[in-house]
């Protein structure tokens, strides 16, 4: 008898897993589309909207320039994320908005927020400060790495 | 292979490589067909009990769930120290109703869905007993019914013990993310249910006996969505209970009732679509705890999972009317995903296994 | 009245991005973390192309509210860096330009999370 491998394991029940696999993506319930979309669409132009408020707000009140003034309206917004993720609301107001929670600053912020709240149970060092940026990671990460690349391009061309 | 070096020499012979082993069979052999075991003995369940969270007491089972936690948290500090503690809650009153003490109990099997199986280790801690950790994910309350049975039957204990459960927020931190962070579910993804459970079993004139159990075997059709668990274990659920049929040369409608632990309400829609493609058609007496343990007001899309699911519904509902006579023959399977988080980033599908128990008042 | 059309621009274009996203989310296999990259690096491109200066005149934060403005944060602040320091601008210019961002969702988490606890649904 042969040693087991896993890819054989797999090539022997291809035709068998690809017929099932099939059949279950035809017939697992989906969200229904035209109601997330609508929901997506208005929930994420409201918080465009209050993004916008702010920004106005700022701009009058404190005769700043543009770019203090979406600072601090983006620093508002995430200040009111991390407060609705504490008190508990903010994943309700997820579950309808879907993608127009997600994609604003809001998404992000929530996704820090709730990860410092939850592992505070392992502590303040080991659980929450080290736990805080799992999920908005990939953002912080692949920002940084793409604006480098910007910056090293602008470098050469400038060099020319 | 298996060497039996006890009992009658039978002409039964293995081939390895060129060598031909000499098999015997042993004079106390418990097997039938291919996957099943039988209990001669009659081992049988005497004391159980089960805890459920105010989600459970919310749904279809109300009326049969007894002790309900208020707060998830059991007056602890983590989740986790409220699973572990619902353990203990389930254990302890299973032992006392039954009117005996942790002395008294020669093994206990237990199991749950955390990393290392903590709330069974941290609760056996308590109780000064004989530990076996098992895991089966969701199939362990089948799975630690199975070993009980065993070592009963066995001569192995006189008393044998097995608590398991599950608990929605710890499931969650470890499986899916934090509580609060806002990602939409998919529709057929099933809540984790928050519960526990405990059986003692023994060689006892009054109880509910254990007479057969097929041990499951790993089946993994390629579903990569840990968001569908259904859909995953649905196929080993199929796999355990043909064979239970072949084995024991019976069908579906000859029992009063067939559960299966958690498949909610697209795997056991599947799980009747691979079945009837085997030859075998489950009728009016199948129910898949998980599909039954919400109902469709509770935004629980899907249903069900975990340990508690299938644990707490056998204790509180099926045992219960079992007592009552309502019940005389039924078929517990209880079904887990096999899967860690780790090994689906890597790109793995969800194998799955199914423990069957049955169950005869 | 030109206010008003403003936000209803800010609105409209917001609503539409999200609404991509979430066409993605439901129709793609596509993990929501791998489509918020998607998301910001095609900000990081617009800004770095100049066109992303133009969606910002027209639909505010309707644009800049979502990641692509953290995005195109981040290609201006490295832009603006390399012109100011030189190749060193390049590491430093789009962290810079978003540490308000980044410092502030890090502080207002920390003291949410020391004060709140999360629930179990």
């Amino acid at each position: 008898m042969q040693m087991p491998s896993g890819e054989k394991f797999k090539q022997q029940n291809k035709e068998r897993n690809d017929k099932y696999t099939q059949y279950v993506e035809l017939v697992s319930p989906k969200q229904s589309t035209w109601k997330s979309l609508s929901s997506a669409f208005w929930i994420g132009g409201l918080i465009c909207v209050l993004g916008q408020v702010f920004f106005d707000l700022a701009r009058l009140m404190f005769k700043v320039s543009e770019d203090k003034a979406s600072t601090i309206a983006l620093i508002i917004l995430i200040f009111l994320t991390a407060l609705l993720t504490g008190i508990g609301i903010f994943d309700k107001i997820a579950y309808y908005g879907g993608g127009g929670s997600f994609l604003p600053i809001t998404g992000f912020a929530n996704a820090i927020s709730s990860a410092a709240v939850e592992f505070k149970a392992e502590g303040l060092i080991f659980g929450l400060s080290s736990k805080f940026y799992t999920i908005a990671g990939p953002v912080i990460v692949n920002g940084i790495l793409s604006s480098f690349i910007v910056g090293i391009i602008y470098f050469i061309i400038g060099l020319f | 292979m298996r060497l039996f070096d006890f009992g009658i020499e039978l002409d039964i012979n293995l081939t390895k490589g060129n060598k031909t082993i000499k098999r015997t069979k042993p004079k106390n052999a418990k097997q039938i067909g291919k996957q099943t075991i039988i209990f001669p003995n009659e081992p049988k369940i005497f004391s159980t009990h089960s805890i459920v969270s105010q989600k459970e007491k919310d749904g279809p089972f109300a009326g049969y769930f007894k002790d309900v936690l208020k707060d998830t948290k059991f007056n602890e500090k983590t989740f986790e120290k409220a699973e572990t503690k619902m353990f203990v809650y389930a254990l302890h009153n299973a032992i006392t109703n039954a009117g005996i003490t942790n002395k008294d109990i020669d093994v206990l099997f237990s199991g749950d869905l955390l990393a290392q199986i903590v709330s069974a280790s941290y609760c056996a801690r308590l109780f000064d007993v004989p530990f076996m950790g098992i895991y089966g994910a969701c199939s362990t309350m089948a799975e630690g019914l199975i070993f009980s049975a065993m070592t009963i039957d066995g001569g192995f204990a006189e008393i044998a013990a097995c608590v398991t459960g599950s608990h929605y927020a710890t499931a969650e931190r470890q499986y899916r993310g934090p509580l609060e962070l806002g990602a939409q579910k998919q529709k057929y993804s099933q809540h984790t249910v928050t519960a526990a459970a405990a059986a003692i079993v023994g060689l006892v004139k009054e109880g509910i006996k254990i007479t057969k159990a097929t041990i499951g075997k790993v089946e993994d059709y390629g579903i990569t969505d840990p968001a569908n668990m259904g859909a995953a274990m649905a196929p080993s659920a199929m796999g355990t209970l043909v064979q239970f049929f072949i084995d024991t040369d019976t069908k579906p409608d000859d029992y009063d009732l067939i559960a299966t632990g958690d498949l909610g309400k697209l795997g056991s829609d599947l799980l009747r679509q691979l079945m009837d493609e085997k030859g075998y058609h489950l009728g009016q007496n199948y129910m898949d705890c998980g599909a039954a343990i919400y109902d469709h007001e509770q935004y629980t899309s899907e249903g069900g999972s975990g340990c508690g699911c299938g644990a707490s519904v056998l204790d509180a509902y099926i045992l219960n009317k079992m007592n009552k006579g309502e019940y005389k023959k039924v078929i517990f399977a209880a079904t887990g995903a096999l899967l860690s988080t780790i090994i689906t980033q890597q790109g793995e599908s969800m194998p799955s296994v199914t423990h069957l128990v049955l169950l005869e008042k | 009245m030109e206010t008003l059309f403003m936000y209803l621009k800010v609105f409209a274009v917001g609503g539409l991005l999200c609404l991509i996203a979430e066409i993605l989310i439901i129709k793609t296999k596509i993990s929501s973390a791998r489509i918020l990259v998607i998301f910001l690096i095609t900000g990081v491109v617009l800004e770095a192309v100049g066109i992303f200066e133009y969606m910002k005149e027209f639909a505010g934060a309707g644009v800049s509210v979502p990641i692509m403005g953290f995005g195109s944060s981040l290609a201006k602040g490295a832009i603006e860096g390399v012109k100011t320091d030189g190749i060193i601008g390049a590491f430093s210019g789009g962290i810079i330009r978003t540490a308000a961002g980044i410092g502030a969702v890090t502080v207002f988490s920390y003291i949410v999370a020391l004060i709140f606890n999360p629930k179990s649904k």
